[in-house]
């Protein structure tokens, strides 16, 4: 596609009919088509255009709703309870009120990935123009935008054309927001079907940003083999002058990384980074280090290590100026979405700013140009480094026991913790010595600081747990695969087959915040475990980070291990938070590419396709975010159930299938048009778990489709049976729920499914072509009825 | 530390909050009292052990005495089977939260609803959001926790109390049952 604005001035034209002066004329865009498959149904589509898809998930995973809070508070005519069946003074129930909360949270989240898409399109086609081309893979792509192929029908080719695609994003974000005001919508189900809306349009949002920046800026295009990075606190040279880059957006992180290169001194300072923007600046330069996901900010500003603090756009935190400020770093914040209350600088002279900073009379600035930033944040570094020496906050072991002995044991710290870590139980130890409590609440502890605020003694308990646990930390020092983008159509093309049969028994991404409920080991486990299992294994975000920090028997870690090939087996981390698009891209890759499926505004049939065969499950372990919410809504609608811990059942509610209700999970044989028994696959399409145990046990269930082969369910039953006996103990009580005719049974358990049957008066059912769009029925069913 | 706050400071609960179970009586009172009662487990019970005593016996043993069904979550059940009781049912937390607010839903035996449901060793916040659910969509359900920390969304809930004070509670409640 390529769309271009036309501008038409005539000083002066006569001919037979006329005589023109001083005409202008002014066409906004025209299109010039190059794609040549038909447009599909639904391109661009509106609030309400795929209402009747999400109706149909919906009607089968109805919303458990866990109110997080009883009452309304977005009027004045509030607060209003809405306890049980109260109504709101606007009428709404609680149901309503919790999906539209859900609506709220999954359009900041998908506001905040298109907002991002703008800033970086802005930024690139201004530096590189509107015509360079998007090249996401210089082998082996040819569809280079799955996911605003089939939303939008488009099939971009430069920068230029990507902003219809954004132009439409913000359009339907606007819509969305607006359903959300008070005397819109009334209905929960209907907010609900907002809710996928909204995350639709956030995987738009991610892969534009995504195409972009690695059209634009050198990353890995589809590499299996993108290179290793460093990654940990321990990989660090404190040697050097260190720069530390907080947040999400790139641009700031590649003005650092051009000026030194510029000046060639690429080796003599440290860029490291914290969150996307870590993962982002390793794909654009290998030698940028990762300390960590989002929850090390504290723990490595605190550290002293970073001579310079440079932010930039989402879950940056909101105290950080205060933190830079404590450790004597200058702090540049570089967004206009993340201001913090400094003076703008953009204007000023490069050595007028370093010179504030160094001094010390200047505790901070914002920058809005990144190449100035880069020259800012080198050139302080360099001058602060031998200043500071690295000072930080953290109490030696003997401050910290000193500290400890003012602890009066009111709780308050533990009461404040998201995960209930026993702190004052491991201060009072370490007032008598004993450091190995607090040492061990260093793993499990998310590094939010809540500790502290409700420190009646005001001791800065965090960082009293990470100076117990010093010398861990000092010595994380591992390596992550950098970020390759997308999945190449010729990988597709090989593992679609195996993945629809089911004879690769599943893709499993695990994405998301740090939000975790026992520690990143966690997600490295499970990454490790599903991958052993040739199961395919993607990773983004900060889990991506989690997935690297964890060393198995041998030393290694997942990237060392594994593969970064989209292949059973393989451990492929595809970059950032906006990445996930190539996740959601994979799947409907496998419909146009493996099954030949229509792609170009076709978004049903694509769903309906990828629900009913591609056997994806999404893990976001350590959800946190209103980003997280709307990468998962978007997987939702895609039909792609997805996994949280346990703290995921704060996002107000789940969506859970009923395996004991049959009516349920019906679909349509396409092949013979009859209303046929399909199973109940996949259970549900979100769902919280208690600990990592159950979460396997459920991943493994919820990679069954129904249009698995005997040979790819028996597979798939093989994993979900063996981790069941060994996570949870004994044979599941459901399985026969999931055995459809005796060749589904897995040979080695033959014996004791069997004998879990004849137990269950379990009877052969056939295998479904599924469906559950109608007109999905093939035509030959249609045409002998006609014929009757 | 004040009995009937929420234990995590900032789960303030809404205006319907959870009768404080002040003695073990009370609690006994209401398992005589429900005609359909199950009791829900979670992984966290396996963790308590006082002074030589597992929570989870003194559990098996209420449920035993009191004939309650017992629904247990994520890798709990591995414990319930090595002493020789089997549970009702093996179901993760949100599930079987999910079927309690279904008034249609007939329990495991295909009887008839529940009309008690006893939580215990969730993770405290997991619990809090799945007994919300409960407040507002089971009308019917009434809902019991006998974790040793107030949880403000129940029907009933044991106060914030030390651990040595709870597992006196809970000793009370079992021995309330008789044999």
């Amino acid at each position: 596609m390529s769309r271009k604005s036309v501008n038409l001035t005539i000083g002066e034209l006569k001919s037979d009919i006329a005589h023109f002066r001083d005409v202008s004329i002014s066409i906004g865009a025209v299109h010039q088509e190059r794609w040549l498959e038909p447009m599909g149904p639904t391109p661009f589509p509106s609030l309400t255009t795929l209402r009747s898809w999400d109706h149909k998930l919906l009607g089968r995973y109805k919303p458990f709703y866990l109110p997080f809070c009883d009452l309304c508070c977005l009027c004045t005519y509030g607060k209003c309870d809405l306890t049980q069946s109260k109504r709101g003074a606007c009428g709404i129930t609680m149901a309503a009120q919790q999906s539209r909360m859900v609506l709220i949270a999954a359009c900041i989240g998908a506001a905040t990935h298109t907002g991002h898409a703008r800033e970086l399109l802005t930024y690139l086609t201004g530096k590189y123009g509107r015509d360079h081309p998007i090249n996401v893979g210089d082998t082996g792509v040819e569809v280079e935008a799955p996911v605003t192929r089939l939303v939008c029908g488009i099939k971009p080719e430069t920068l230029g054309d990507l902003e219809p695609a954004l132009d439409y994003c913000e359009n339907q974000l606007t819509q969305l927001l607006a359903v959300t005001h008070t005397g819109q919508e009334g209905n929960n189900l209907d907010f609900e079907s907002k809710v996928f809306h909204a995350g639709m349009i956030d995987h738009v949002g991610m892969e534009v940003a995504d195409i972009a920046q690695i059209s634009a800026m050198g990353y890995p295009k589809a590499d299996p083999e993108s290179a290793l990075a460093d990654l940990g606190l321990g990989t660090v040279d404190k040697k050097k002058p260190v720069i530390l880059v907080v947040g999400h957006n790139v641009s700031p992180s590649a003005g650092i990384i051009d000026y030194l290169r510029n000046k060639g001194n690429l080796s003599d300072v440290e860029v490291t980074g914290i969150c996307c923007t870590a993962l982002d600046m390793t794909r654009y330069s290998p030698r940028a280090k990762i300390v960590g996901p989002i929850s090390w900010q504290l723990r490595y500003i605190r550290s002293g290590v970073p001579d310079v603090i440079v932010i930039d756009e989402q879950c940056v935190r909101a105290d950080t100026l205060q933190e830079a400020a404590k450790v004597k770093a200058p702090l540049i914040a570089t967004s206009e979405k993340n201001c913090l209350g400094l003076p703008d600088r953009t204007e000023d002279d490069v050595e007028a700013i370093v010179a504030g900073f160094v001094d010390g009379t200047v505790p901070g600035a914002l920058i809005l140009d990144p190449e100035k930033v880069g020259a800012v944040a080198v050139l302080t570094a360099m001058a602060m480094a031998p200043k500071r020496k690295k000072q930080g906050t953290e109490p030696s072991k003997e401050e910290l026991v000193r500290l400890a002995k003012k602890c009066t044991q009111c709780m308050l710290c533990r009461r404040a913790c998201p995960n209930d870590l026993p702190i004052a139980q491991a201060l009072k130890a370490a007032a008598g010595g004993n450091l190995k409590l607090l040492d061990e609440i260093y793993d499990d502890c998310v590094g939010c600081g809540r500790c502290e605020s409700a420190c009646t003694q005001k001791l800065p308990v965090h960082s009293l747990i990470c100076s117990a646990a010093n010398s861990q930390t000092r010595n994380e020092s591992y390596c992550i695969r950098t970020g390759r983008g997308s999945i190449q159509d010729t990988e597709i093309r090989k593992v679609g087959g195996p993945i629809v049969l089911g004879e690769i028994p599943g893709v499993v991404a695990f994405v998301g915040c740090a939000n975790y409920p026992k520690g990143s080991r966690e997600v490295a486990e499970m990454c490790m475990e599903f991958a052993k299992r040739r199961y395919i294994v993607c990773t983004s975000g900060c889990s991506a980070m989690s997935a690297g920090m964890y060393r198995d028997e041998e030393g290694k870690t997942a990237y060392e291990r594994y593969s970064g090939a989209f292949e059973a087996g393989g451990i492929v981390n595809v970059g950032s938070c906006v990445s996930n698009a190539h996740i959601s891209g994979a799947a409907i890759k496998i419909a146009s590419i493996f099954a030949k499926r229509p792609l170009r505004g076709n978004y049903e049939e694509i769903a309906d396709y990828v629900y009913n065969r591609v056997g994806a499950v999404g893990v976001a372990w350590g959800a946190m975010s209103q980003k997280a919410a709307a990468i998962a809504a978007g997987f939702w609608r895609l039909g792609i159930p997805v996994v949280v811990g346990p703290h995921g059942t704060k996002y107000r509610r789940m969506l859970l299938g009923r395996s004991d209700k049959k009516d349920d999970w019906y679909v349509h044989d396409a092949r013979t048009g009859e209303n046929v028994y399909g199973g109940p696959v996949p259970e549900h399409l979100f769902f919280a778990a208690e600990t990592k145990e159950e979460a396997m046990v459920m991943v493994a269930k919820l990679t069954m489709r129904p249009n698995d082969t005997s040979k790819g369910r028996a597979n798939k039953l093989a994993n979900y049976v063996d981790l069941h006996k060994r996570l949870v103990g004994g044979i599941p009580h459901d399985v026969h729920l999931f055995v459809r005719t005796h060749a589904d049974i897995p040979l080695t358990m033959r014996d004791e499914i069997k004998a879990h049957l004849d137990g269950h008066a379990w009877s052969e059912q056939p295998i479904p072509d599924p469906t559950l769009l109608p007109r999905m029925i093939h035509r030959k069913k249609e045409a002998s009825d006609a014929a009757e | 530390m004040p009995l009937n706050e929420s234990w995590q400071t900032a789960e303030i609960p809404g205006p319907k909050k959870a009768s404080l179970i002040m003695k073990p009586d009370i609690a006994d009172a209401m398992i005589r009292r429900a005609k359909r009662p199950i009791m829900i487990v979670g992984h966290g019970i396996v963790e308590y052990d006082v002074e030589g005593l597992k929570l989870i016996d003194c559990l098996i043993e209420l449920a035993t005495k009191a004939h309650i069904p017992v629904v247990v979550t994520a890798s709990t059940n591995r414990e319930f089977l090595s002493r020789g009781f089997s549970p009702a049912a093996l179901m993760p937390a949100v599930d079987i939260g999910n079927r309690l607010t279904d008034p249609s839903w007939k329990g495991f035996d295909g009887k008839d609803s529940y009309d008690l449901a006893i939580f215990v060793g969730l993770p405290y916040y997991m619990e809090w959001t799945i007994l919300s659910g409960l407040k507002h969509f089971a009308p019917l359900l009434k809902t019991m926790t006998l974790d040793c920390v107030y949880q403000p969304n129940a029907s009933w809930s044991f106060p914030n109390s030390t651990i040595k004070d709870w597992v006196v509670s809970l000793k009370g409640i079992v021995d309330g049952l008789g044999d």
